[in-house]
This record gives structure tokens, C-alpha cells and sequence, in this order.
């Protein structure tokens, strides 16, 4: 009975696993512009923004969060909140892009 | 400064335009090289001068972008020339940018205060417009290199942003 009980309870752990399964998204950074330019994720996903240019860039969502992206570098965001995120770079505003989080 | 302006655009104008000489008198890659990393020199320099005189944090953040992005800008730029192996020809364009701008430091040396940053910002939109213009019209046409062209490009691209956060700044002041 008792290792009937672990046996579920393990179960149980890896049916949360299944469900909880974050993916990363890619999102490239090219020539000023933000590609794909909307994501549709999930709570948990993470977003990597991969930084192809020379310039410094960032992903900002304007009274929220800010991810810094160096010139050749790139950067993560893990989602932890639903809702749509309209988000540019702070120093070339012309740049933008939307997030879609589902819980 | 308007005049000053208009006399760098007309010799722009007249070395690319050469009212009916054949195609050789366009610029060739080596001098449109210089030509974009002495532009980009020029407003980093009158950054840095906006920088220390202004006491505006629009203006002063506005010169703070100006110096982040045009000194990334020519780093890939002499990145490039290095790897293509051509070395940047001196050209009367690049000469006559560089005197306009020289003449256009001591102007603005002479000013503080909001007078300094209305004719720093406004000069700057001019700037940005002219260079544009020339990079879209008669560099990006005539550059020859996929590479050269491709940061052209992208350097037309952002500093056509320039001009509108230029723009914006100057709506702010008024």
C-alpha cells in the first residue's frame, strides 16, 4: 500500500513535469528589427533574444520589464505573468514587439 | 548655419551628381568608407560637446545615443575595412564635412544654456537629414562591396531613427 502511495505520488510528479514543460522561444534581433515580431507563449516559457547587430538593444516593455541586449550578445526573459506585452528598445524605438503569454 | 548646411549639401551634391560625367566619378567603396566613418566621427564629436555643455537630460541622453550607436556603427565599419582590406581614401566630401563641422563646434562654443540646446538639436536634425539623403541617394547606389552596401543600409536605417528621436527632442523643447 505505502509503495502504492509513492507510485502515485511519482506519477503524480511527473504528470506536473509534462505540464509545466517550458520551451524557449527565439526571438532575432537583425538590422533593427525583432524577428519573429509576436511570440505566443505560455507562463514558464522563456524568450532569448538573440542580438545579430553591432548596437546595443534592449527588449522594454514601458512600466515593466527590461532586458538588456549588448551588441552581439543575447538576453532571457522568463515569463511569469499572462497577458500581452508590447515591448521596443529603449535607445531605437522605431523597434517593436508583442509577447503573448497564456497562463 | 542654414547656409553653412547648404554649401556641405551642394559640394555632397556636386561631387556625386557631376552634372553629365561618366559613371568614374562616382565615389569609389575606399571613399565612401571615409565618407560614412568621418560623418559618423562629426556627430560623435558634437555629441561629446552636448554632453559637456548641456544640462538638459533630454539632450544630454539624446547626445548619450548619438555616441553609443554612431561609435558601434564605425567600429564594424573599420571591422569591415580591415577584413576587405581597403583603406579608407581621404576625399574632398569628407574634407568639406569636416570643415562645416569644425565651423559648426566654434558656433555652438559660443552658446550655453537653451540656446545652445535648441541650435545643437535642430542642427542635428539638419545633420542627420543631409547625411541621409546623401547615404540613400549616392553612397548606398554607388557602393560596390554586398558588405559595404549592407552597412549602408542598416546605418541609413538607423540613423533615419536618429533623425525622428532628434525631432521628437525638439518638439519636447518647445
Amino acid at each position: 500500500m505505502r509503495s502504492m502511495v509513492f507510485f502515485a505520488s511519482l506519477l503524480g510528479a511527473a504528470a506536473i513535469a509534462v505540464a509545466a514543460q517550458a520551451e524557449t522561444i527565439q526571438v532575432m534581433v537583425d538590422r533593427l528589427v525583432y524577428t519573429p515580431a509576436e511570440v505566443d507563449a505560455k507562463v514558464g516559457d522563456e524568450i532569448q533574444w538573440i542580438n545579430k547587430d553591432g548596437l546595443v538593444h534592449t527588449a522594454t516593455v514601458k512600466g515593466g520589464w527590461e532586458v538588456n541586449l549588448p551588441a552581439k550578445k543575447s538576453g532571457r526573459l522568463l515569463l511569469q505573468e499572462p497577458g500581452s506585452f508590447d515591448y521596443i528598445c529603449r535607445y531605437h524605438p522605431n523597434m517593436k514587439g508583442r509577447i503573448t503569454v497564456r497562463p | 548655419m542654414t547656409i553653412r548646411l547648404k554649401t556641405a549639401a551642394t559640394v555632397i551634391a556636386l561631387l556625386f551628381a557631376a552634372g553629365g560625367a561618366p559613371a568614374a566619378d562616382k565615389p569609389t567603396d575606399q571613399q565612401i568608407a571615409h565618407i560614412a566613418y568621418t560623418a559618423g566621427v562629426i556627430d560623435i564629436e558634437a555629441a561629446k560637446q552636448a554632453i559637456a555643455t548641456s544640462k538638459n537630460p533630454t539632450i544630454v541622453e539624446f547626445a548619450e545615443s548619438m555616441v553609443r550607436d554612431h561609435e558601434a556603427v564605425n567600429k564594424q565599419a573599420l571591422d569591415l575595412v580591415k577584413k576587405l582590406n581597403v583603406t579608407p581614401e581621404d576625399n574632398d566630401t569628407s574634407k568639406t564635412l569636416s570643415k562645416e563641422a569644425e565651423a559648426k563646434r566654434q558656433e555652438l562654443g559660443k552658446l550655453t544654456g537653451a540656446e545652445f540646446d535648441k541650435a545643437y538639436i535642430d542642427h542635428e536634425i539638419a545633420y542627420h537629414k543631409q547625411v541621409n539623403s546623401a547615404v540613400e541617394t549616392q553612397l548606398i547606389p554607388a557602393a560596390q562591396n554586398a558588405e559595404l552596401k549592407s552597412l549602408l543600409e542598416t546605418g541609413l536605417k538607423l540613423f533615419q531613427g536618429h533623425q525622428q528621436h532628434a525631432e521628437r527632442v525638439a518638439a519636447e523643447l518647445k
